[in-house]
């Protein structure tokens, strides 16, 4: 058996050897020329005068390129309805927009000839923050997008109690540790060959088509591996590679590109910021009545993959409640600012924020425990046929009233109308309850607050519901490549792409599993655009869930081509056959799997299949904000607890504990390692982690010695991460459940126990309203507005 | 050997480009992520430091341990490395190169503080639970033999031929007589600032000198009367050196920087910088340091305050450069308070520096300086003065928290706006008040 052990991560000798190989580390090919753009100096304008003599004139300099020299189409966008010039064309768009492009013998030389450009520009004003947008009314798409369902404004106007607000959740700098790198090499006849750093191959391959005017056929795109994406890599890496095919198709050599940690910063897009306000009615207990969201997300200057990311956001605004009656209106907001882009979770989380936020202000108003709060309103529980757990909580003084029955009248539906069958949190609330010691805690922070005037602990609750599977639904499709040679080793190759979360080793389980050989005999190969075509990128969680079951579509063409030629010189049938320990089972005799190939190949088998897979049950209306965008949810919860300075707002993180559902674990230890990672990802991104532009739209946080993702000190000091015991109620791959961005959302628990510590220097007549991220800075504002108030 | 190279050549580019080692990784080309660390070893121990921002000439007589170079010679993996893989310690796996060595390096020197240890190297992945695993799982294993070969003592260097245009003094006189000869040069100490002038401003340093044979400038002496730093001590010695005598200076120490850093970071660098955040100047200048300059064989000291003239401006003439910093010995009154948005490895938005003796129950002395609250590191004059003379009492510091304002007006920048660095500027000085009074104010100390 292969699937469900802690297997490391299939490169881990060779990370921790210095011998993994990423893009820059690919020994040169002679004759390779060097790359690196010329950036804008503002944030919006016209260009009217290029002076390009002296980069020309730098040491090394080759040739410098602006869009009139390109040969095919000037466009990396990965929306079809909007153009992103690579180099601009006159109208730049934001401070640091690529505007030519400089041909060198060396990185360094292409460096310094770069910031040689000598631009004249005639300003324009720049609309910078989400202020200036709404104020100018500078959108994408043509309004707002609204969902939601029930009748909200009666029930607002009925409901006992109101409340509202408004506030800010801050972007996010992916921060991958391998910038953005590609490397073409030209081949006979115009083909190209490029390896890049890419979540999406298909997308590079396409755009590299496109520019230089070829067919797809012309191009092959590989990725081994990428030293992390986090969704930066989705889309924001289609300009290196296409710089690099054209410029290799133009010198007829190896072209290369990869971005100062600088550059890569004012150049590419991050992390959504948004803007919620929320109006909610509820009863005095806290049940929500009715509810209205307002989301500002602030796209930046191109859509790029903003409006799905702004949907997801939309698709999130339930969480783990039921919401009956809810509106949730969508600004997707332009600024001349770098494009903002994918980012683990993909809009899910600030969404997600925005309905944390206002159970926190409720539970605050009516004085009851915001756990208590929650729990009250959980969607009801799944009906019967959901698979037992194994683990369960005694039920709490927190919530354990609340404790569930399956609903009878069937489940109950998201503000998009998807009925949530498979709704799991009050057990597992339950158990992380129990686990975390939440009620003794409770009791033990208050004591310190009490005998501390400075120090203020405070602890926090979140759940997560997360959607799984594009709401793009025709990206729910993967293929696979296997081939099994005729000395019993194995070749794999699939869609997805590895960028460290542990998709290749999950899916080479899958493979050795279906042979039932050790896996060691499963070779993971590199993503490639020639042998498995047309992919998705590997975003959404979706890697394992869906190249996990084109893998195995493929592997079992092989074992049932092999079973019915063993059947039949066995005179037995199919189902007598079995892959198993190595051996091939026929009846009563066994075979080594070795030697069953070596004769199928003999006997003429075919020893290699393409498999495929599309997701079933989804259908999905984005306008109308109707239907089942989502094949499952995976779930989780944490509890958070920290420790705030009231003298300067100084925070830390003392503890997390942590439940997660990943289904049945296709490898227990690779799944806890995506929890804990993006724990801590998403704790940095609502506390540390600020980007600042300042009013000219330069980008000020633009390295790690101003923007500061958590350091190891940083995680909490007591950290327990637990997998939730059960299985996938839906037909995943082995009953798994995806886990890439889910875990990230855990981190809301720590901005919400930072709620917690201030509000504990006020009299409770007060919200925090702690906007994110919560620095030391706001923090220590946000203890200040408490004790005004008391 | 001999190295055909320019002498601002990184080490890391050196490895990747020129040698072929690309295990050593280029993460931010600026010192702040760790993905290119390396071990340096000399007769006086082991060190990590990063090589994206050392040079060359910087080596002389050291030997470099790469990533390529953890593993014994027939193969076996070095135990850090084993244990990464264990306690799956990787994930994208482009930091785990500088991890390994940083952990060797650790290892190695037999430290166990792994959070100081490792506070230099970033990983966006794990969320470090597995690496702290791992490099607790091999405290105590022992050394592999291949590390336990002492390092030569460095012959007398290859000579001055090796790096042509870089010119190498052997002490502070021939540093004196040069810089005095060349004052447009460029002093390269530890390289942690300089550095980045080459990898991020793609600046020309010609003509430099690179001061690391200057061994004379490197001592620290604690004598019965003062301290005595030289220019060249790293901030690491200086930590150890001054932790017996002011704790708190040496754990703000700890906090300026990652161990990479403070390994390559000089006193005498962080000084003639003139940064006006600093970290160390506000320090010195609550103990009431004094500044030794020399330019040529002339030298002259003065309060290190008045070092700092205005934001880019030091009182330091062309061609004289920083000796020595020294400070009176003293009964341990010191605290200092680091604010920053991240605790390890960050620049301080603010960093205040407090010396206040008390006599009878009335202030005797105070000495406060901060970094951050102006364009050089500055005195808080005023504050002062509102305490001199007065009782000790809550009361006296709420009234002298008012003077802040008569002392900074601070600036808004990414780290902190104008009005948060005043505020928490003055309270600190509550926060020493009520350190003094026994209030725990300290969140690193808190635990869950």
């Amino acid at each position: 058996m292969n699937v469900y052990k802690p297997k490391p991560h299939d490169a881990a000798p060779l990370h921790v050897a210095g011998s993994a190989r990423y893009v820059d580390d690919i020994p040169l090919p002679a004759n390779t020329v060097h790359l690196a753009f010329g950036l804008s100096e503002i944030a919006h304008g016209i260009i009217t005068e290029m002076d390009l003599e002296a980069v020309r004139a730098a040491p090394g300099v080759i040739e410098v390129l602006t869009w009139k020299d390109l040969p095919g189409h000037n466009d990396v966008s990965p929306y079809p309805l909007f153009r992103e010039p690579m180099l601009c064309e006159g109208e730049v768009n934001w401070l640091g927009m690529p505007v030519f492009l400089v041909i060198a013998e060396s990185h360094l030389a292409a460096r310094k000839a770069a910031r040689l450009g000598n631009i004249s520009y005639e300003e324009k004003p720049a609309l910078l923050t989400l202020d200036d947008a709404i104020a100018a009314d500078a959108r994408f798409e043509e309004g707002p997008l609204v969902y939601g369902q029930g009748d909200v404004d009666t029930a607002l106007a009925q409901a006992e109690n109101t409340l509202d607000g408004v506030f800010e959740i801050g972007g996010q700098e992916h921060f991958y540790l391998e910038g953005m790198a590609a490397l073409a090499q030209p081949q006979e006849g115009g083909d190209v060959v490029i390896q890049c750093s890419s979540q999406h191959p298909t997308e590079i391959q396409h755009k590299v088509a496109e520019a230089l005017g070829r067919p797809m056929n012309a191009v092959r795109v590989e990725v081994r591996r990428m030293g992390g994406g986090f969704g930066g890599k989705e889309s924001q890496g289609n300009a290196l590679a296409v710089s690099c095919a054209v410029v290799a198709d133009r010198l007829r050599r190896p072209a290369k590109m990869r971005y100062d940690r600088d550059d890569d910063m004012v150049i590419t897009g991050k992390r959504h910021d948004f803007r919620i306000a929320y109006k909610a009615g509820f009863d005095a207990s806290g049940k929500i009545i009715g509810i209205e969201f307002t989301q500002y997300c602030r796209c930046g200057w191109s859509p790029d993959l903003s409006l799905p990311v702004a949907d997801r956001a939309m698709l999130h605004a339930d969480n783990a409640y039921f919401l009956p009656n809810v509106r949730i209106i969508s600004h997707r907001m332009m600024t001349h600012t770098q494009s903002n882009t994918a980012f683990r979770g993909f809009g899910g989380p600030q969404g997600m924020v925005g309905i944390e936020r206002v159970l926190d202000h409720v539970a605050c108003a009516v004085g009851r425990d915001p756990v208590d709060v929650r729990r009250l309103n959980y969607y009801k529980a799944s009906g019967g046929d959901v698979s037992v757990q194994k683990t369960r909580g005694a039920a709490h003084k927190f919530g354990g009233t609340h404790s569930p029955k399956g609903w009878v009248e069937g489940p109950q539906t998201t503000p998009y109308k998807m009925p949530v069958e498979d709704f799991i949190l009050h057990e597992m609330t339950d158990a992380l309850l129990e686990r975390s010691d939440y009620a003794a805690r409770c009791e033990a922070i208050r004591v310190f607050n009490a005998e501390n005037p400075i120090l203020k602990k405070g602890i926090g609750f979140s759940p997560v519901k997360f959607g799984i599977s594009f709401t793009l639904t025709h990206l729910n499709q993967a293929g696979a490549l296997v081939h099994v040679y005729q000395d019993g080793s194995i070749h794999l190759n699939h869609g997805g792409t590895e960028m460290g979360q542990g998709l290749f080793q999950k899916v080479a389980q899958v493979a050795a599993d279906r042979f039932g050989v050790p896996l060691e005999l499963v070779k993971i190969t590199a993503t490639d655009t020639a042998k498995v075509p047309n992919t998705s990128a590997t975003a959404a969680s979706s890697g394992t869930d869906l190249n996990g079951m084109a893998v195995k579509a493929a592997c079992d063409q092989i074992t049932a081509r092999i079973s019915e030629w063993l059947a039949e010189t066995h005179q037995t049938t199919q189902s007598n056959v079995l892959f198993e320990g190595g051996q091939v089972h026929v009846g009563d005799t066994s075979y080594p799997f070795e030697k069953v190939i070596a004769d199928a190949y003999m006997a003429r088998i075919s020893l290699s299949a393409s498999g495929f897979y599309k997701t079933p049950k989804i259908v999905w209306d984005r306008i109308k904000g109707e239907g089942r965008p989502f094949y499952y949810f995976a779930y989780g919860a944490a509890v958070t607890e920290v420790v705030i300075d009231t003298l300067t707002g100084e925070n830390r993180i003392l503890r997390a504990d942590i439940l997660h559902d990943c289904g049945k674990s296709l490898n227990p230890a690779l799944d806890i390692g995506q929890i804990e990672g993006g724990y801590v990802q998403g704790a940095g991104w609502l506390t540390t982690e600020e980007l600042i532009w300042d009013d000219k739209g330069r980008l000020r946080t633009h390295a790690p010695s101003t923007y500061k993702v958590p350091a190891c000190s940083d995680r909490p000091d007591v950290f327990n991460v637990a997998l939730w015991d059960g299985e996938n109620r839906e037909e995943t791959i082995y009953r798994s459940k995806a886990v890439g961005e889910p875990p990230l959302m855990l981190g809301i628990s720590a901005l919400m126990a930072l709620s917690d510590a201030v509000a504990s220097t006020g009299d409770g007549s007060i919200y925090p309203d702690l906007d994110a991220p919560a620095t030391a800075e706001r923090v220590l504002w946000a203890v200040q507005r408490q004790k005004g108030a008391s | 050997m001999t190295v055909d190279s320019e002498p601002t050549e990184t080490l890391l580019d050196w490895l990747r480009e020129e040698r072929g080692l690309t295990g050593t990784k280029e993460g931010c080309n600026e010192g702040d992520c760790g993905a290119c660390t390396v071990m340096v070893r000399d007769p006086n121990g082991a060190r990590a430091l990063n090589a994206c921002i050392l040079f060359l000439p910087q080596l002389e007589g050291k030997s470099v341990v790469t990533v390529e170079g953890l593993a014994a010679p027939d193969g076996t993996p070095h135990p850090v490395q084993d244990a990464m893989v264990a306690h799956h310690g990787s994930q994208c796996g482009f930091c785990t190169p500088g991890f390994v060595v940083s952990m060797a390096t650790a290892h190695l020197n037999g430290a166990t503080d792994h959070d100081d240890q490792l506070a230099g190297n970033l990983c966006r992945c794990t969320g470090y639970a597995p690496i702290i695993r791992a490099a607790e799982a091999v405290e105590g294993v022992p050394i592999p033999a291949h590390l336990m070969v002492p390092v030569d003592q460095p012959h007398d260097g290859p000579g001055d031929d090796l790096f042509p245009d870089a010119v190498r003094p052997r002490n502070a006189d021939q540093l004196a007589a040069w810089y005095d000869a060349n004052p447009e040069a460029t002093l390269v100490a530890g390289a942690t600032d300089v550095g980045l002038w080459v990898t991020k401003q793609l600046r020309d340093l010609a003509p430099v000198a690179f001061l690391n044979r200057c061994d004379d400038l490197k001592s620290i002496e604690i004598r019965s009367n003062d301290v005595h730093i030289g220019a060249m001590a790293s901030l690491s010695e200086v930590l150890e050196a001054i932790k017996p005598l002011h704790p708190d200076f040496a754990e703000m120490l700890r906090r300026y920087g990652s161990a990479q850093v403070r390994n390559a970071a000089t006193v005498g660098g962080n000084i003639a910088n003139g940064s006006p955040i600093g970290d160390s100047p506000p320090a010195l200048i609550a103990l009431g340091a004094v500044l030794h300059l020399r330019k040529g064989n002339e030298r002259r000291s003065l309060p290190l305050e008045a070092f700092f003239i205005e934001y880019g401006r030091q009182d330091r003439a062309p061609g004289e450069f920083v000796e020595a910093v020294s400070f009176p010995r003293q009964l341990d009154r010191l605290k200092c308070y680091k604010l920053s948005k991240r605790f390890d490895q960050d620049i301080s938005a603010v960093c205040g520096c407090f010396n206040i003796t008390i006599e009878g129950s009335v202030v005797a002395t105070a000495r406060i300086a901060f970094g951050g609250m102006a364009g050089t590191p500055k005195r808080a004059s005023s504050v002062e003065a509102a305490l001199i003379g007065k009782a000790w009492s809550e009361e006296t510091v709420r009234h002298a928290m008012g003077a802040f304002k008569e002392d900074y007006t601070p600036l808004s920048d990414m780290r902190a706006s104008a009005n948060y660095r005043l505020v928490s500027a003055e309270n600190m000085l509550l926060r020493y008040y009520l350190e003094d009074q026994g209030t725990s104010t300290r969140v690193l100390e808190v635990r869950a």
